[in-house]
């Protein structure tokens, strides 16, 4: 289990250290930064002694290393349309992002997961026919598509829900939240549906799959030969197992669900993290394109190391697995 | 004179071909399964409008001289206020969507092509190198491909977009743009082809025929290219399909966030971009027709290649 561990560990530690490699290309190659931030203007001698300033005629290892090190205390250059901290921007910014992919994550669980079960046990059902249809929209179609036309239907035809922004926001410390107010509250519907909604197609699809075969096993069948009711059957023995795969791919959607953020935040004007990067994307911001790779890839690499070690506590089955597979 | 029997059978060994093919499996259960057959239909309908667009569009949404302000913002013909001319009504530049539309999935599509074969090719080329080669080199290429699988390939895209964007800086035209695209799309899909080429070849290699090439002296890219290629070919044919609807999507998407093609080249993602602005006076028509385009053309394309994969595959008969 320990091997398990390191090894693990020092595959994410591998993972960061080759992005962290890209992301300080991006920064230091691509584009001049001194010519980023001085005017045409500015002297050569100038720009040599900010050269120099800035430790840009360092060698490139040294740079490398201060660059890992300004990282690690959250120091990632200033951004060049902004003049300001990056990660000042981030700070303001990552509330809204979080609270908009937690609150999609639990859309996509809370109704994915019983819609899952019920097509799985009701494979027939005319509703089953229709869930699995509108799921196969649901992954086919591009999420900007499914935003825009949530606007059209819900705040330009029926005038219900607010198409853009947080609504109001309280702050609790550095944290604001669109939590506690209606306003707020009203704001988040429409984006995290659509952020949500492929996510939700994807798990119940897969809880649909899954507990299909769960239930075609023979533990399955000697517990109705036992003569255990159904729905001691259908929800104690078959769902549970089926919920073990569920919970790694919900976790690993997660981390893409921060990514396609991107998206749905540029559709609804959700001031996030995700609408930065695309402003960054557009004005080549290189610091803040950087900075967000580098942010990104850690909450990717942390959520699949603890997927991973959550599968193991989780499921028996592969502890021992993977003790052979250590072995080797 | 000794010819004529040689082309003689050629012609009825083709049409043999045919008729096989006619009567196979797969032309069998395509014929069975009526979503497939649709699906094949409005795939073929898009297609077909998309590459015949300059000779059936009813106008040129390229040539500035036939468009009129005087015509933008046109409703739907059905509509009120709407005009025969247009079919589906115009833009915010008085350009026809239903011919936008044609000339748009044009684009669209071949993107979409073209950023697939991109993959598939790097994607194939690396993946049959690790598996042949092995050791290091193989080490090499897969922890790569391992360390991009963890990011969604929107993120890839738009940070090639975004560098290349930094590199080229103002100098940016149409058409460079467009090869960026490609790039930028082929390069986050060639994971998928090098995981399943470098699988497939790590079996092939062992096998006698592979050993025999190498026996007699033929070179690694000749046995490559000539011998392991063709018996890897099959389920790339499969991810492609399934590709092709992820292209066009991933396209689409770039073009809507503003990083992809420009209003002046339309695609159906910068459509809908540009209805997007007008949704809100409520014309609706400048996105929703584009919209629906896309919404089918992926929808169809992700239907075929998921009866494709069925169908090629031997354990689900």
């Amino acid at each position: 289990m320990l091997a398990f561990i390191v090894r693990r560990a020092f595959q994410a530690l591998l993972v960061m250290i080759v992005v962290a490699l890209i992301a300080f290309t991006l920064f230091r190659f691509v584009g001049d930064p001194i010519n980023q931030m001085v005017g045409i203007e500015t002297s050569a001698e100038d720009r040599a002694a900010l050269r120099e300033q800035l430790g840009l005629d360092a060698p490139v290892l040294v740079q490398f290393a201060r660059f890992i090190w300004g990282a690690m205390h959250f120091d990632f250059g200033a951004s060049y349309q902004f003049k300001q901290p990056v990660i000042d921007l981030f700070a303001e910014r990552f509330p809204a992002t979080m609270e908009l992919s937690f609150v999609s994550a639990l859309f996509s669980l809370v109704f994915g997961i019983p819609m899952g079960v019920y097509t799985a046990l009701h494979r027939n059902s005319w509703l089953s026919g229709f869930l699995l249809t509108v799921s196969l929209a649901g992954i086919s179609l591009p999420t900007f598509l499914i935003g825009i036309l949530l606007i059209f239907l819900f705040a330009v035809t029926l005038g219900w829900l607010p198409s853009f922004g947080r609504g109001d926001t309280v702050a609790i410390g550095f944290w604001t939240t669109g939590l506690l107010t209606i306003s707020g509250l009203k704001a988040l519907v429409l984006p995290s549906v659509t952020l949500g909604l492929f996510q939700m197609a994807l798990i119940m699809r897969l809880v649909r799959s899954e507990m299909i075969e769960v239930l075609r096993a023979d533990y399955i069948k000697f517990a109705r030969a036992r003569g255990l009711p159904d729905r001691i059957v259908n929800f104690h023995h078959a769902l549970k197992n089926t919920l073990v795969p569920v919970m790694t791919i919900a976790g690993l959607q997660l981390g893409s669900i921060i990514a396609f953020a991107i998206i749905t935040e540029t559709v609804f004007q959700w001031p996030g993290m995700g609408l930065l990067f695309l402003r960054a994307v557009q004005n080549a911001d290189i610091p803040i394109m950087s900075a967000y790779l580098l942010l990104v890839a850690f909450i990717f690499v942390v959520i699949n190391l603890v997927v991973d070690l959550l599968y193991v506590v989780v499921d028996p089955r592969i502890r021992i697995d993977m003790r052979s597979a250590v072995m080797r | 004179m000794s010819v004529e029997p040689v082309r003689g059978f050629g012609f009825s060994a083709q049409r043999r071909w045919f008729a096989d093919l006619l009567d196979s499996d797969i032309v069998y259960s395509f014929w069975q399964s009526k979503v497939t057959v649709v699906a094949a239909l409005v795939t073929l309908i898009i297609v077909l409008g998309a590459a015949l667009a300059p000779w059936v569009a009813p106008h040129d949404p390229f040539d500035l001289k036939t468009l009129s302000l005087l015509d933008s913002h046109l409703p739907p013909v059905w509509q009120k206020g709407g005009d025969a001319r247009f079919l589906l009504g115009t833009d915010d530049q008085g350009r026809d969507i239903l011919s936008t539309i044609l000339y748009g999935s044009r684009l669209s599509l071949a993107v979409g092509l073209m950023s697939v074969a991109f993959a598939a090719a790097l994607g194939i080329a690396l993946g049959l190198i690790a598996g042949y080669a092995g050791g290091a080199v193989d080490t090499l290429i897969m922890r790569a491909a391992d360390v991009q699988l963890t990011f969604p390939a929107i993120l890839i895209a738009l940070l090639i977009d975004g560098t290349a964007h930094a590199l080229f800086g103002q100098y940016t035209t149409d058409s460079v743009t467009i090869w960026v695209l490609v790039l930028a799309i082929g390069l986050s899909f060639w994971v998928q082809y090098a995981r399943t080429v470098r699988g497939m070849t790590f079996v092939e290699k062992n096998k006698d025929y592979v050993l025999a090439a190498h026996l007699i002296g033929i070179r690694p890219s000749l046995i490559l290219a000539r011998h392991i290629l063709p018996n890897v070919i099959g389920p790339v044919l499969v991810i492609v399909t399934i590709n092709l609807a992820l292209a066009i999507i991933l396209e689409a998407t770039l073009s809507f966030l503003g990083v992809g093609l420009p209003p002046t080249q339309p695609s159906l993602g910068t459509m809908i971009r540009i209805g997007n602005n007008f949704l809100f006076a409520g014309e609706w028509w400048i996105a929703i027709f584009p919209g629906f385009t896309l919404a089918a053309l992926a929808l169809s394309v992700n239907l075929l290649g998921d009866w494709l994969r069925d169908a090629l595959n031997p354990k689900l008969r």
